[in-house]
């Protein structure tokens, strides 16, 4: 399995490719479509991510150390971006998501295609997602 | 062009050039494309002279105002007075005491729901705002009716997002003290029968506060021929600097009102003892004011008053027109507002399509939009609905630029579907 980083590299090299912003939505709307269907059960209150204008879940198990993301949104282009987070993070071992910087998010260039309002989201989907990983490690201690 | 778009073009294009030219920041790209400035109900942009006036006044003209003896505060307090005379023109004020500077429309109905709803609201009255409010004017009075244990009453809108004059006829009555509404809403661009609503306030002796933030850029405004009581604006929304406004209230309100902030220049004497207040204006401006903004403003009213205002009136009526027609066409568009009967905003949804995607795919393409709840929760869940997409219109875009956002619209429900 590829490190959190280098996926993240991985991603960014992908985005690169396209000059065209518009290009680069379009790629991203392509990756939220093929997003697994999240299972509405786990569509929960408490699987709100809050600070994004749009709705978004996102649903964690562990097993063996290793974290599996769910996640799904009420808008395409914020379905695009948990994709992503999921590539980049699920799969991943909690202790390792735990520990990363997340520079990660900057290699793959979004930022500059957010808006704050999307940066807030997407911030808030990554700390949530960090937060998963740092309560399943916990209480595998 | 026909003989329609003839007479409907209102606006010589050299005129409409030279306005643009007179705006530095419509010149970029955004995502690679010229940007296409559609968000001027959220803020507007300012021309070279609002911002040189501002940089002016602070390389050359700055001093404190009001009390200096020297020659630098004697030219600063002339400008900053100046200013109000020209907000004053603006707003066709009897005087100039009756015009008070402020940091927006926000800080405007918080002084009056502060200064006037603390004297003179009583158990037992009510005040009326209505659904469509912007939030700005729903929580300052939701405080005070709370604080002076009165009702605070709704007018509903109808499913065109106008005022219910019916409904209104049913909450008014002789315990209505104020009624506060939006000239234009903000979210739909409704222009609200706002004589209709003075006229029928006055003859229940209730006083009428006009929230004309969205108001200002479109129409030429005249406090004393609509006989209005109160009114705020914010300078931001009419070529100035955020951080400015005014607030005009008729003169025999606001001396009997209680001051709003305190500190100095506020005052007249200070003592342990007691302290009085100064005169109007002064009285509700508490502390230093924003000299510099205060003279950004008076330069955004001179702007516009510069101009052909009803030439300027006719454009823009007719790119929101334009605008209108071509997204009509669109499958599965949905206005959020009146047919006719708006000023300056399209807000609209699309079946199967959040709002929030498609102002990201039309900023993608240049276009600057806002989507959203535009502050009027209330309004979106009375229309069960998250939010919407919203164009507002200026004196500076151009017929092209509407059509470069319809044809922006159009790919990015192509992409979304």
């Amino acid at each position: 399995m590829a490190s959190i980083d280098e996926i993240g590299k991985e991603l960014g090299e992908e985005f690169a490719m396209f000059d065209d912003p518009m290009d680069r939505y379009e790629y991203l709307i392509e990756l939220g479509q093929e997003l697994p269907v999240m299972k509405d059960e786990w569509k929960t209150d408490t699987n709100v991510v809050k600070g994004c204008q749009s709705t978004v879940w996102l649903h964690a198990d562990c097993v063996d150390g290793v974290m599996k993301f769910h996640g799904d949104s009420n808008t395409v282009i914020t379905k695009g971006i948990i994709a992503l987070l999921i590539r980049t993070l699920s799969e991943q071992k909690a202790q390792d998501i735990v520990k990363n910087d997340l520079a990660f998010i900057d290699a793959i260039g979004l930022r500059g295609m957010l808006t704050s309002q999307r940066s807030n989201g997407l911030s808030a989907m990554v700390q949530r997602m960090k937060l998963y990983a740092l309560g399943y490690e916990n209480s595998n201690r | 062009m026909s003989e329609e778009a003839k007479v409907l073009s209102s606006i010589d294009l050299d005129t409409l050039e030279s306005i643009r030219a007179d705006f530095p920041i419509l010149h970029q790209e955004v995502n690679g494309r010229p940007l296409v400035y559609l968000d001027n109900a959220a803020s507007s942009q300012r021309p070279e002279v609002v911002i040189s006036a501002m940089v002016d006044y602070y390389r050359k003209d700055h001093s404190n105002v009001h009390r200096g003896a020297h020659s630098l505060a004697n030219r600063a307090t002339v400008l900053f007075e100046n200013a109000r005379l020209t907000a004053q023109q603006f707003l066709n004020a009897a005087s100039e005491r009756e015009v008070n500077f402020t940091k927006g429309t926000t800080e405007g109905i918080n002084l009056l729901a502060h200064s006037f709803g603390r004297k003179f609201i009583h158990t037992g009255d009510n005040m009326i705002i209505s659904e469509l409010e912007h939030h700005s004017n729903i929580v300052p009075w939701q405080l005070i009716c709370i604080e002076r244990k009165a009702e605070l009453r709704i007018v509903r809108v109808t499913e065109n997002g106008e005022w219910d004059l019916d409904h209104f006829d049913e909450l008014l009555d002789e315990n209505t003290k104020l009624i506060s509404t939006a000239w234009v809403s903000n979210s739909m661009g409704t222009i609200n029968p706002v004589r209709e609503i003075i006229s029928k306030a006055h003859s229940k002796n209730a006083l009428v506060h006009l929230d004309a933030a969205q108001a200002a850029p479109h129409f030429v405004i005249d406090v004393q021929e609509l006989d209005v009581d109160f009114m705020s604006l914010s300078g931001h929304k009419v070529f100035a600097p955020t951080g400015t406004g005014i607030f005009y209230g008729k003169a025999n309100w606001l001396e009997d009102m209680l001051p709003y902030q305190a500190g100095g220049e506020m005052i007249r004497d200070v003592d342990f003892a007691g302290t009085t207040f100064n005169d109007l204006p002064f009285k509700f401006e508490a502390g230093t004011p924003n000299i510099a903004g205060a003279i950004g403003l008076a330069e955004g009213f001179k702007y516009l008053m510069q101009q052909d205002r009803e030439s300027l009136i006719a454009h823009e009526r007719r790119l929101l027109d334009l605008a209108t027609e071509l997204a009509l066409e669109i499958d599965g568009l949905k206005i959020l507002g009146p047919l006719n009967n708006r000023a300056g905003v399209l807000s609209f949804n699309i079946d199967r399509i959040h709002a929030a995607d498609l102002g990201h795919l039309l900023d993608g393409q240049g276009v600057a939009v806002r989507t959203g709840h535009h502050c009027c929760q209330p309004l979106m869940k009375k229309f069960g609905i998250d939010g919407t997409c919203r164009a507002s219109f200026s004196i500076y875009n151009t017929e092209e630029e509407v059509h470069i956002f319809i044809k922006a619209l159009k790919r990015a429900i192509k992409m979304l579907s």
